[in-house]
């Protein structure tokens, strides 16, 4: 089970409280997550990633393990602690004022 | 099923979210609704004619990109369609502010038009200029690329809001005939559906641009049109107030007496067809009404001749923009005006701009203003 904690904003969208949790078939990257949660929670679609590049947005980031994952490759595997439910896999908006 | 009411709906677009004002038809007393999508952009939103419960609102944040939604009930509830808006084949390159090739790049929904006379069909002008559609309530846009592709793409250049399709006219007497507006490329209209356009600036004097009168380039702000008479348009410019009496073929300025003939809005009374409404703004840069008053300008003669409507709005010190979606009509009897400003008010006139006084005062800065007339 993959915890994700999304921000405020995108809980809101897509109608949670407090953490996601995910099954991730396979290896546990970035896009595997990412692919989970816009699959339980299609309102995600876009919000997170282009709808055609899949690139990350850029004022989006993604933290774990006290680690800033943002610029990782999205097919890295993701520390084994998110990968056993011990940490969460963090979506944090960037510090950009507004 | 929402209820019916008389009266008028008007619904407000601002930097942080949406706010929906109901009255009875004497828009004395106001019921303020929100802020839904709280926190987020919300360049505009719209009710259909052809279902007046039903609307759809552009979210968007520069973190987290555009979302749709669409209510079904006036407004009380919201629910998320499609956010999805990829241009047609390869997007190419417009203009960049320097006149580099600057490559396509979805950035936003300016502006939703829904059909006249079906709910499900409504028009999405975006930033990078496009126009989108959607025949399914929502559910898929596709982009009618006969605009972007037409041509003339390559020498489009942002304005300073962005290169944006801002403005989406559908002529009531005929379903294939559809007006745009882009900052900064001009006007096109299609007479078939969307599918081919052509741009119809012929008239325009643009000093910023290399040849003032080019075919496009033009950092065209705003244009309305009044139902009954579909061929004649008005247009704030960014400098300059226009009219065309032949569907664009030819424009000629109506500027005339106004303290400057820069602005954003205008729009036409409901009822009469050469009474028009602008709100003049100081520029280049300082984008502030003249003198720290805040006029509208009414013209009852189809441009040229101009008064400043005043009575109940600031006349000193008053500092705010009125952009480019931010005026509106009802068409009860008599007319209702209302407009937004960047200062977080919304005025409201019941007697055709004769008397004003805001309906809220402290709103966050407003981008869009438009009016649903309930019966």
């Amino acid at each position: 089970m993959i915890r994700v904690i999304l921000p405020a904003h995108l809980r809101t969208l897509a109608g949670v409280n407090g953490e996601v949790k995910l099954d991730v078939e396979g290896q546990v990257t970035q896009r595997s997550v990412l692919d989970a949660l816009e699959a339980s929670y299609p309102t995600l679609r876009g919000t997170l990633r282009d709808h055609v590049t899949q690139q990350r947005r850029p004022f989006v980031r993604f933290f774990a393990c006290e680690e800033d994952l943002s610029h990782e490759s999205p097919d890295a595997p993701l520390p084994e602690a998110v990968a056993r439910g011990a940490e969460p896999f963090l979506v944090v908006g960037a510090i950009a004022g507004g | 099923m929402a209820e019916k009411m008389n009266g008028v709906r008007v619904l407000v677009g601002t930097r942080k979210g949406a706010f929906v004002l109901t009255s009875d038809a004497k828009r004395k007393k106001w019921d303020v609704s929100g802020p839904h999508f709280a926190g987020w952009e919300i360049y505009h939103l719209k009710g259909s004619l052809a279902d007046p419960n039903r609307l759809y609102a552009s979210q968007s944040s520069s973190w987290f990109g555009q979302l749709i939604q669409r209510s079904n009930d006036g407004g009380k509830t919201w629910e998320p369609v499609d956010n999805k808006f990829v241009y047609d084949g390869v997007p190419g390159t417009h203009q960049w502010y320097d006149g580099t090739a600057h490559p396509w790049e979805f950035k936003r929904v300016w502006h939703l038009e829904p059909s006249l006379t079906d709910p499900d069909t409504v028009y999405a002008g975006v930033e990078d200029a496009a126009l989108f559609r959607t025949t399914d309530g929502g559910k898929t846009w596709g982009e009618l690329s006969g605009l972007r592709g037409h041509g003339s793409g390559p020498h489009w250049a942002p304005g300073a809001g962005g290169m944006c399709l801002h403005t989406v006219l559908l002529d009531p007497s005929d379903p294939r005939r559809i007006f745009i507006a882009i900052s900064a490329a001009g006007t096109f209209r299609s007479d078939d559906a969307g599918e081919t356009w052509r741009p119809i600036n012929q008239g325009l004097r643009s000093e910023h641009i290399p040849d003032p009168t080019a075919e496009v380039g033009h950092c065209v702000h705003r244009i309305a049109m009044h139902p009954t008479r579909p061929n004649v348009l008005f247009m704030q410019k960014h400098w300059d107030v226009m009219r065309t009496d032949d569907a664009g073929e030819s424009w000629r300025e109506v500027s005339g007496n106004l303290p400057t003939d820069f602005g954003f809005v205008i729009d036409v009374h409901a009822h009469e067809p050469e009474t028009i409404y602008v709100a003049p703004i100081k520029s280049d840069s300082e984008h502030f009404p003249p003198d720290g008053k805040l006029r509208v300008y009414r013209s009852r003669t189809g441009g040229n001749e101009w008064e400043a409507l005043t009575n109940g709005l600031p006349q000193s010190d008053c500092y705010v923009n009125v952009l480019r979606d931010a005026m509106a009509v009802d068409s009860l009897d008599s007319c209702g005006v209302y407009f937004g400003t960047t200062g977080g008010q919304v005025y409201a006139s019941a007697d055709s701009g004769d008397n004003w006084a805001p309906i809220v005062r402290d709103l966050p800065p407003v981008f869009s203003v438009e009016v649903q007339t309930l019966s």
